[in-house]
Parts: structure tokens; C-alpha cells; sequence
């Protein structure tokens, strides 16, 4: 049994981050129709992001308090992906905006290429280790919880109550849903699509950020090729949820986290990735809509 | 396949009895009956979201119908109940053929394509499921040829000859209208469902229309199901008339019979008579469509 | 922020500030985009720690690059477009003229002479060994792709479905032959139909339950599949090797009359004694894939103008009208997958004895995005676009493989080859924002009653799968 509550744990953690991630895709798909191929590795820019900033500011102020520390390597990683998303979408998806349905996938792929081998050419090819930010653990009889793991649910729960309430509340959100519905429409009611787009955009460059840093916070290590495994499976994350759902994605982040872990404890961590995605053929299979995703029934 | 009631006459292509269709909270058609008899044209009409067009997804297998039995009894007397087929299946054995509201062409095809395209089942077999016809084998190219004949014949009767080589996406709307019946005569079909083919037409395409739809009856002796908005279309040219209402048949009958049911009428914003055309006329070209 | 909607019209001054305003906008962002990853760089020092030093340089270069960039794009480059495209629209000169000439006419014939004549040419001008490079390198790592590319076309390109794992076929196909050669023996022209039949049968299991899906589910469903079985082949150590692979994979002959191992006594350059070099091997393998590709094509284009390629085309088009008009579509659409998947098949085959050894390396989704790259840029559906993307894509990174003088002019420790994916994505942004329909984007009818005329690529749809 603790065995069990220690792998659900960890199986929350790991969720939380795939979650944040998924969110992105979920967005950007809701509002533009597009799966963006290129997100994962705006997580893995957000992970090096922090891991730079971590370096020069322990350079500069050898104690600096923790807290400050992933403070500031949070909001470094949100402004630079920001940056990054903002311009990629400017400059490579928005010329492409309506027209043939696969050009904007495939240059998103070409993205995701761009970006993986720009770090790799930049910071080299090798895994960047940093030392262990946070070492506490505790111990609740035969199950270990570990600062880390706390930080990162308590971070995640956070960020999504304050972007529950964005996208709910503020005249923003209203704009991001009526784009979503009926893009003409809602730029005949005087929504400003371009720019609602553009922060979507923004607003999963920097959920993704968040992510990344507390990846790199988790593992230690961040590497030019993080881009692509986390970011399928917070892809699949958001399928699972029901694409163009965001309780949906944080479900489906969950739910990939928990059966990682769970099938790595139980069954074999090699074949881990390879549950991962039979569930998600499974599903899609007898559920093609995910789990909250809206039914789309076709009018003949 | 199914054989159905005894009682139906061999004059009786389509039954349909006692259909339903719910979506969710919206009874979109509740317990219609209804009869198509060979070799007419029966009109369905009634006023915008009466479920007209469900009625046809419902025959043509698009929708699963909640409760209700449609029979198709071919020429040969072979019947069909349509509700347990699958929407290409009722194309493919039990002869209908339709069109759509919003036209769906292979509009990257050419026009001649497009006929091709809907006698695929034939050349299929001819082709021996296309093995013998790589190979060079069988009688392929002879059907071939026949199915661009036939494809020729058509485009004659739909006075679009001369647009065969053209995409179908670059005609003008009221060719694609010709074009998606042509293309569902191709399928060689015993019953032709036509959604509103003269919706916004101009009234030299309704003229191109009305014959092509003459001489599909006179001269194929297929049966036609129809709905349309424009009336004068459906009193000149339809043998019979069903009159639908929130998913229900209010009227029934020949169209003279139609036109001067009570029922109808108040349906239509309950005017006199005489007034009842010209106000329909204003009420559903003004409609969304 | 900066304005898209610089008209010609507006005054030289007026664009010029507004060339100056962007420029300068594009220069800071550019600060912000790379201070941290191109102005910094982290490296391992002699204890293994992680330490930073700065390349202020290089993100000067960057920054200016960026800014001049943009400043000559919107201060000169736009407004001359934009004039261009106001005079052709007032004289009325349609964007694409209609006139072929002589080489456009017989492309294909052109095209085939020089690929036959390809291995002699280099063989004469760089001698047997030094032909290895041209021959390998270049002609069969491209044809692999053309060959692929005009596989996954059959299922993306003709039936508009979005196949995310395509490489799986291609791994089925590798492995088949790496397997049953080394468990049975068999040779290589018994295995190559075999491992094409059982990749099509594959095809056929793993698009049978998720053809019912659309659009971009069927893509992520794809790509699960091809991630299921690269995991698949990297764990199950026992029969594949693992992440080590097959190695040692018995090599192609011709027909079993002439042998290229080194030790056999019917080798082919014993035989005519010749010295030895493996470049003969090489030589017969651009053949066997020259050979292969031109089977493809031919299937395909025969396949095109059968009912079931006609099929494969409306299915793209519409599938719905599809289904009314009898046709079968998941039957149809397993055929696409299951021809497709085949292709692959062969592909892969063709792949394991060219290389000697098989790992999971070589089947991870960046190839399965490279190949729907290839298809997508080519334009889809054109086989010749398809084979001008192979050649542009696969070929231009192949040369960088080969620019050395690049080593002059960067330093000895430039590696062209770090580059080489990132000029791939580049380009592949670029292809797309200036040819969204990829490089052929019309279609060629497959049967007319009294001209063939190409459809323009503005009515073709791309499908919903
Ligand atoms: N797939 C569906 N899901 C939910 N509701 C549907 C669906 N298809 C039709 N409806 C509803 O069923 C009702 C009947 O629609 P239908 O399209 O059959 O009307 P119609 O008589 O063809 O109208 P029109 O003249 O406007 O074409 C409408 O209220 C419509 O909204
Ligand atoms: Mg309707």
C-alpha cells in the first residue's frame, strides 16, 4: 500500500508537468486548429532558460535563497520563451493561417527541428547537469516525500488556478473562447484575433517555461533532445483530456503521469513509454474524443 | 435482403413507418410515415429545421435512426430495410443514390473524374479488385471505356460536355448542382434523393435543372425523393407531397391536395389560399438558404 | 509592434521609418530571443561542473543580423514585390505561363537517362573507390528517400490520410530481413517481396482499428504506433538486439549468380577480376533501388487512373460523398494504408542489406517527419515535386556533409555536419511559407474526355485524416 501511494506520488509530479505542457498544445489547438509540433521544445528552451540563469545568478550571489533562485529562474524561462513563442508563431504559423490544412503542421515540425539542433549547436550536444536544488525529504511512515515534489504540485496547482481564472474572467479569456469558437465572428464583434492568438501563444510559451524549469529543478539535467519525449506525451496528454480541453489536459497530464509511474513500478519501465501510448491508442480507438473532449458529430 | 411486410405492392419503392430520430433533448423527426412510389417524384417539404434533411440521412444511412423501419423494394421485388445497412451499403446494393444541401463535389477532380469516381463498384469488379487490371488482365479496359461513355452520356444531359476536363470546384453553382446529380445517376440508382437541388439557383439554372430532372424520370424511370423549398418547383414537377412539420407529417397527398390542406396552410402562417404561394414564396427565399 | 500592411503606395520616407522602427524591433527581440542561449554558453569544466562564459560576439552578429534583415526586408525587398505584383496585375499576365519547353517536356525521359548514366559517369570521372561516395552518399540515400517518400505519398499525398509513423513500416521491412536472413538464411530477393507483404500486413493490423479516426487523431494515433514499435525493438533484446540492433546482416546479390562477400568464390569482382573495392556493391545496390523506385512509380501512376486510386483521390477530396456514393472507405482506406505500408516494406529491406545493420536509431519519428516533409514539399500527390524534394532536402545536407572548405573558412573545428538538421528545419519553414502547396502543387487528371489540363492546386483539399 505505501508502495502504491509512493508510486501515485510520483505519478503526480511527473503529471503536473506533462499537465502544464499539455495545456499549450490543447490551447493553441482550440483556438487555431493546429497541433504544434514545435511546443515541446519551447518546454525544453524554458529548461535551458532556467538552467543558464541558475548558472550566472549562483555565479554572481554565491547564497542566494533557494526560493528566490527558482523564482527567478521561472520568470527568466517565461519572458525568453514568451519571446521565442510570440516570434515563431508571428513569423512561421501566422502567414500560414488558413491555408492548406498540413503546411502549418509541417512547418511546426521544421520548428521543432530548428529548435532542438539550435540548442544542440549552441550549448552542445551533451546532458547539462546542475547540482540538486532541493534535498529535503520527508518521511510519512514508509512513504518519502520530497520538497521537490511538493514544490512542483504546489507551483502547478498555482499557475492553474491563476490561468483558470484568465481564461474565465477576464475580458482576455472571453476573447480567447470566442476566438475559439468562431473566429470570424468574434473578429466581427471586434475581438483582436491576431492578437489574442499571440498570447495564447505566450501565455503556453510560459505554462511550458514553468514546466521546464520544474523538470530541470526535478532531474537535474537538461539536454537539446528533452524537447521531443516529454512534449509527445504531454501531446498525448491533451488527446487523452479531449484536445481543446484545458481541465482535460490537466486530467490527461495526470493520467499519463500516474500510469508511467505505475506501470514502471509494477510492470517493466521499459515498456513504459510503450503503455503510455497503447492507452492512448485505446482510448482514441473507443473514445476518439478523449475524456472531456467535446463530441464533434459531422451535419450531413 | 430482408424481405419485409408481405403487403407492400410491387408500385411502393420506399416505406418508411413509425421513424424517430432524437438528438439528445430534440425530437428531430417523431414517428413518420411515409410512402415513395416507383417511378414519381415525391417531394418533401415543410419549413426550415422540420427535419427534412434528417429524414434523408435517416434513409441514406448517415444517421442511425432511433426506432423505425425504412423498406426499399427494388424493381425485382428484392427489398431492403435500409435502417440496418450502412451508409455506403444502401448505395451499393440497394440502389440509392443522393445529393446534399451543401453540395459536396470532388471539387480537386475533374467533372469527368467525378463521374468516374461514382461507378467505382463497378469498375472495381471489372478490375478484378484491381489486380487484373494491372496486370492488363480481364475485361478492365472495356468497362473502362463504357464507364466514360456513360459518363459522357450525363454530362450531355446535364449540359456540362463541355466542362468534362474542367475541376469540379471551378464551375459555377448551379453546374455543381447538375454536376452532384449526374454524379449520383452514375451510381445507377433505383431511388434518387435530391436535398434542395434548385436552392439558390438563378432562373436559367432552375430551367437547365427542371430538364435534367425530366428526363431522369421520363427517360431512367428512376423514382425521385425531393425536398425543396421552391414551390413552384415542387407543385409543377412532383406527383406527390409529404408536408413536414417539427419532425412530424402534418399533410399528405397529391400536391393539388397539399396545397389546399388546412393543416398546411396554418403551418405556413396560416394565410387564405390564394395568398398561401405568394407568401410561402417570400417566406422561404428569404430563408437561410 | 510591427505592421505587416505597408502598402506600395505609401511615400519612399514613410517606409523607411517604418523599415528603421522594425529593424530596430527585430534587433531587440532578437537580444531578448538569444542573450541566454547564443550570448551564453555552458560547458563542463575539468570537475565536471557546469560553468558559463559569454560570446557577446556572436550575439552582436545575431542581434544586427536580424535587424538589417529586417530592415532591408520592409524598407526594400516589400515594396518592390509589392510594385511587381501591381504591375503583373494590371498587365494582366497570369502567375503561371503555360509554355513547356524542351526540357520540361521530356523531364522524365531526361531525368532517367541521367540516373542510369549516374554510376559510370562518376565511376569514369573519380575512379571505382572514389565513385563510392557519389554513388552512396548521394544516389541511394536520396533514392531510399524518393522511394520512401513515394510511399507515404500513396497514403498522405493521394489519400489524404495523416500517416505520423510511417518509419514503422520501414522498420518492419529492415528488421524482416535482418531477422529472417540471419535465422533462415534466406536471400535477399525471397525476403524483399516477403518483407514488403508483411509490412503491408501490418499496415493492414495497425490501420484497422484507427482508420475510423479523424484527422489530426489519426495522426497522434499514428505516431504512437511508430513510437510502440522503435520501444518495442530497442526492448525486446532477445530477438532484436536491443538497442544494439543487427549487425552482420548477409548482403544482397546479384541473383545469386554473383556474390559480393569477400570470402565467396563467385564474387563479383573475383569473377571479372577487378581489384576489390566494395564500390561495385555499392554500385548494384543504386540499381536495385533505382530499380525499386521505378516500380513504385510505375504502381502508383498505374494505381492512380484505377478505380481504387480514383477512390483514394475522392476520399481526399470528400470522404462523405465518398460514402454516398457506395464506396467502401475503410476498405479503401486500408488498401492506401496497407500499399503505403509496402512500399516501406521494401524500402526497409532494401535499407537492412545496404547497411549491414540494423538499431532503432534509425527508425525514430524525425525520419517519419522527414519523409512527410519530403511528400508535403514536394507537393502531394506530384511524384516528380516529391523526387525534386528528396533531391533539394536529402541531397542539400548531404553536401554539407562534403563542404570542407567550410573548415577554412570557420575555423578546424567547424562540423558542417552539426548543421545539417538545423539547415533541414530551416529550409523546412521556408519551403512552406513561400510554397505552401510544396513544389508541384497542381494535379494531373487521370482520364479526360478531350484535353488533359492540370488542376490547379487551389481546388485540391488535403483531407480530413
Ligand atoms: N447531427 C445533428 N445533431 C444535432 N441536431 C441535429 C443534427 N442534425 C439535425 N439536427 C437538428 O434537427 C432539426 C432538423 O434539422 P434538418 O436539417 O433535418 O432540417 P431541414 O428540414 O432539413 O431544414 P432546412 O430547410 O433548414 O434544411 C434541426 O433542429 C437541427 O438542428
Ligand atoms: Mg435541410
Amino acid at each position: 500500500m505505501e508502495y502504491f501511494i509512493q508510486q501515485l506520488l510520483n505519478g503526480l509530479t511527473l503529471g503536473s508537468i506533462y499537465g502544464l505542457v499539455a495545456i499549450g498544445y490543447t490551447m493553441v489547438y482550440g483556438i487555431i486548429g493546429m497541433i504544434n509540433f514545435a511546443h515541446g521544445d519551447i518546454f525544453m528552451l524554458g529548461g535551458f532558460a532556467a538552467l543558464i540563469a541558475f548558472l550566472v545568478l549562483t555565479s554572481f550571489i554565491a547564497g542566494v535563497p533557494v526560493a528566490l533562485a527558482l523564482l527567478i529562474m521561472m520568470v527568466v524561462a517565461m519572458l525568453v520563451t514568451s519571446l521565442w513563442n510570440w516570434t515563431i508563431e508571428r513569423v512561421a504559423y501566422r502567414p500560414l493561417r488558413g491555408s492548406f490544412r498540413l503546411a502549418p503542421l509541417i512547418t511546426a515540425i521544421g520548428m521543432s527541428i530548428v529548435l532542438s539542433n539550435f540548442i544542440q549547436v549552441t550549448q552542445g550536444p551533451r546532458n547539462k547537469p546542475i547540482p540538486p536544488l532541493i534535498n529535503d525529504v520527508y518521511h510519512f511512515g514508509d512513504v518519502t516525500v520530497s520538497l521537490k515534489q511538493l514544490v512542483i504540485v504546489v507551483v502547478t496547482a498555482v499557475l492553474l488556478t491563476v490561468f483558470w481564472y484568465i481564461v474565465n474572467k477576464t475580458p482576455l479569456g472571453r476573447a480567447q473562447r470566442a476566438t475559439e469558437q468562431d473566429r470570424k465572428m468574434a473578429a466581427l464583434l471586434g475581438v483582436d484575433v491576431d492578437r489574442t492568438i499571440s498570447i495564447t501563444f505566450i501565455m503556453g510559451a510560459a505554462l511550458a517555461a514553468v514546466a521546464g524549469t520544474m523538470y530541470l529543478m526535478y532531474y537535474g539535467v537538461a539536454s537539446f533532445a528533452d524537447g521531443f519525449i516529454p512534449g509527445v506525451k504531454a501531446f498525448t496528454a491533451a488527446v487523452l483530456g479531449g484536445i481543446g480541453s484545458l481541465p482535460g489536459a490537466v486530467l490527461g497530464g495526470l493520467l499519463i503521469g500516474l500510469i508511467e509511474s505505475l506501470w514502471s513500478a509494477y510492470f517493466s519501465i521499459a515498456y513504459k513509454d510503450v503503455a503510455t501510448f497503447a492507452i492512448l491508442a485505446f482510448v482514441l480507438i473507443f473514445k476518439p474524443t478523449g475524456i472531456l473532449g467535446r463530441p464533434e458529430v459531422e451535419k450531413v | 435482403m430482408t424481405p419485409g411486410n408481405t403487403t407492400m405492392t410491387r408500385d411502393t419503392i420506399l416505406k418508411v413507418e413509425h421513424l424517430s430520430m432524437r438528438f439528445g433533448g430534440l425530437m428531430a423527426i417523431n414517428d413518420l410515415s411515409l410512402e415513395a412510389k416507383r417511378g414519381e417524384i415525391t417531394a418533401l417539404i415543410g419549413p426550415n429545421g422540420a427535419g427534412k434533411t434528417t429524414v434523408f440521412n435517416c434513409i441514406t444511412g448517415f444517421y442511425k435512426p432511433t426506432m423505425g423501419m425504412i423498406t426499399l423494394t427494388q424493381k425485382d421485388g428484392d427489398q431492403f430495410l435500409l435502417e440496418r445497412l450502412s451508409d455506403f451499403e444502401i448505395t451499393k446494393k440497394a440502389k440509392v443514390a443522393r445529393t446534399f444541401q451543401n453540395i459536396r463535389l470532388f471539387s480537386g477532380l475533374t467533372v469527368l473524374e467525378n463521374l468516374l469516381v461514382a461507378q467505382h463498384n463497378k469498375l472495381m469488379k471489372a478490375s478484378g479488385y484491381t489486380i487484373m487490371g494491372l496486370l492488363g488482365l480481364g475485361s478492365y479496359k472495356r468497362e473502362a471505356d463504357g464507364a466514360i461513355e456513360l459518363a459522357r452520356q450525363w454530362l450531355e444531359k446535364a449540359d456540362l460536355i463541355d466542362r468534362a476536363d474542367d475541376p469540379a470546384g471551378d464551375l459555377p453553382y448551379g453546374a455543381q448542382r447538375r454536376l452532384e446529380i449526374a454524379r449520383a445517376m452514375c451510381t445507377g440508382p433505383e431511388l434518387l434523393c435530391l436535398d434542395e437541388p434548385a436552392a439558390g439557383l438563378n432562373p436559367k439554372e432552375s430551367l437547365a435543372l427542371n430538364t435534367l430532372l425530366n428526363s431522369i424520370r421520363d427517360e431512367t424511370g428512376t423514382s425521385i425523393l425531393l425536398i425543396e423549398h421552391d414551390m413552384s418547383v415542387v407543385m409543377e414537377i412532383s406527383d406527390h407531397v409529404v408536408v413536414l412539420e417539427y419532425g412530424q407529417k402534418i399533410s399528405d397527398g397529391t400536391p393539388d391536395h397539399v396545397k389546399n390542406d388546412p393543416k398546411v396552410i396554418a403551418a405556413y402562417l396560416g394565410v387564405d389560399d390564394d395568398e398561401l404561394e405568394e407568401v410561402m414564396h417570400e417566406e422561404l427565399d428569404g430563408g437561410s438558404h | 509592434m510591427p505592421n505587416t500592411n505597408s502598402s506600395a503606395n505609401e511615400t519612399a520616407p514613410g517606409v523607411m521609418a517604418q523599415a528603421v522602427r522594425e529593424g530596430l524591433f527585430a534587433g531587440v527581440l532578437a537580444f531578448g530571443m538569444f542573450l541566454l542561449y547564443v550570448g551564453i554558453e555552458t560547458y563542463q569544466n575539468i570537475d565536471n561542473a557546469l560553468v558559463w562564459r559569454t560570446r557577446w560576439g556572436l550575439l552582436a552578429i545575431f542581434v544586427l543580423v536580424a535587424a538589417v534583415g529586417r530592415f532591408l526586408i520592409v524598407g526594400f525587398v516589400k515594396p518592390r514585390l509589392d510594385r511587381r505584383k501591381l504591375s503583373k496585375a494590371k498587365a494582366g499576365i497570369p502567375e503561371v505561363s503555360d509554355d513547356k519547353g524542351f526540357f520540361h517536356k521530356n523531364f522524365l525521359k531526361l531525368s532517367m537517362l541521367a540516373l542510369v548514366l549516374y554510376p559510370p559517369i562518376v565511376v569514369s570521372l573519380y575512379g571505382v573507390q572514389g565513385s563510392l561516395k557519389f554513388v552512396d552518399n548521394f544516389g541511394i540515400q536520396i533514392l531510399i528517400y524518393v522511394m520512401l517518400a513515394w510511399g507515404l505519398n500513396v497514403v498522405v499525398g493521394l489519400a489524404g490520410l495523416l500517416d505520423l509513423g510511417y518509419v514503422a513500416f520501414y522498420a518492419v521491412g529492415a528488421y524482416s530481413y535482418a531477422l529472417l536472413s540471419d535465422t533462415f538464411g534466406l536471400s535477399f530477393w525471397l525476403l524483399l517481396p516477403l518483407a514488403g507483404i508483411l509490412a503491408a500486413f501490418w499496415g493492414i493490423i495497425l490501420g484497422f482499428p484507427v482508420l475510423r479516426l479523424r484527422g489530426d487523431y489519426l495522426a497522434i494515433v499514428t505516431l504512437a504506433f511508430g513510437e510502440i514499435i522503435r520501444l518495442v525493438l530497442m526492448n525486446w533484446s532477445d530477438v532484436t538486439g536491443g538497442t544494439a540492433g543487427i549487425s552482420g546482416i548477409a548482403k544482397a546479390s546479384i541473383f545469386g549468380i554473383w556474390s559480393f562477400d569477400v570470402g565467396a568464390d563467385n564474387n563479383f569482382a573475383k569473377v571479372f577480376g577487378l581489384p576489390m573495392s566494395s564500390a561495385y556493391y555499392k554500385i548494384f545496390l543504386f540499381y536495385v533501388i533505382l530499380a525499386l523506385c521505378l516500380i513504385t512509380a510505375y504502381v502508383t501512376i498505374k494505381l492512380r487512373s484505377m478505380p481504387i486510386g480514383r477512390a483514394w483521390e475522392a476520399l481526399r477530396e470528400d470522404e462523405i460523398a465518398c460514402r454516398s456514393l457506395g464506396i467502401d472507405t475503410v476498405k479503401t482506406k486500408l488498401t492506401a494504408f496497407a500499399i503505403g505500408a509496402m512500399f516501406g516494406g521494401f524500402a526497409g529491406s532494401f535499407f537492412a542489406a545496404r547497411q549491414g545493420f540494423v538499431s532503432p536509431e534509425s527508425f525514430v519519428f524525425l525520419e517519419s517527419a522527414v519523409i512527410l516533409a519530403i511528400v508535403v514539399l514536394g507537393g502531394m500527390g506530384s511524384l516528380t515535386g516529391i523526387a525534386i524534394a528528396a533531391v533539394v532536402m536529402i541531397g542539400g545536407t548531404e553536401l554539407l556533409r562534403e563542404m570542407e572548405f567550410l573548415k577554412h573558412v570557420f575555423g578546424p573545428d567547424f562540423t558542417p555536419e552539426l548543421y545539417r538538421m538545423l539547415l533541414f528545419g530551416l529550409a523546412m519553414v521556408a519551403v512552406m511559407l513561400f510554397k505552401p502547396r510544396g513544389f508541384v502543387g497542381s494535379r494531373e487528371p487521370t482520364a479526360f474526355l478531350k484535353e488533359r489540363k492540370a488542376v490547379s492546386g487551389s481546388f485540391t483539399k488535403e483531407g480530413h485524416g
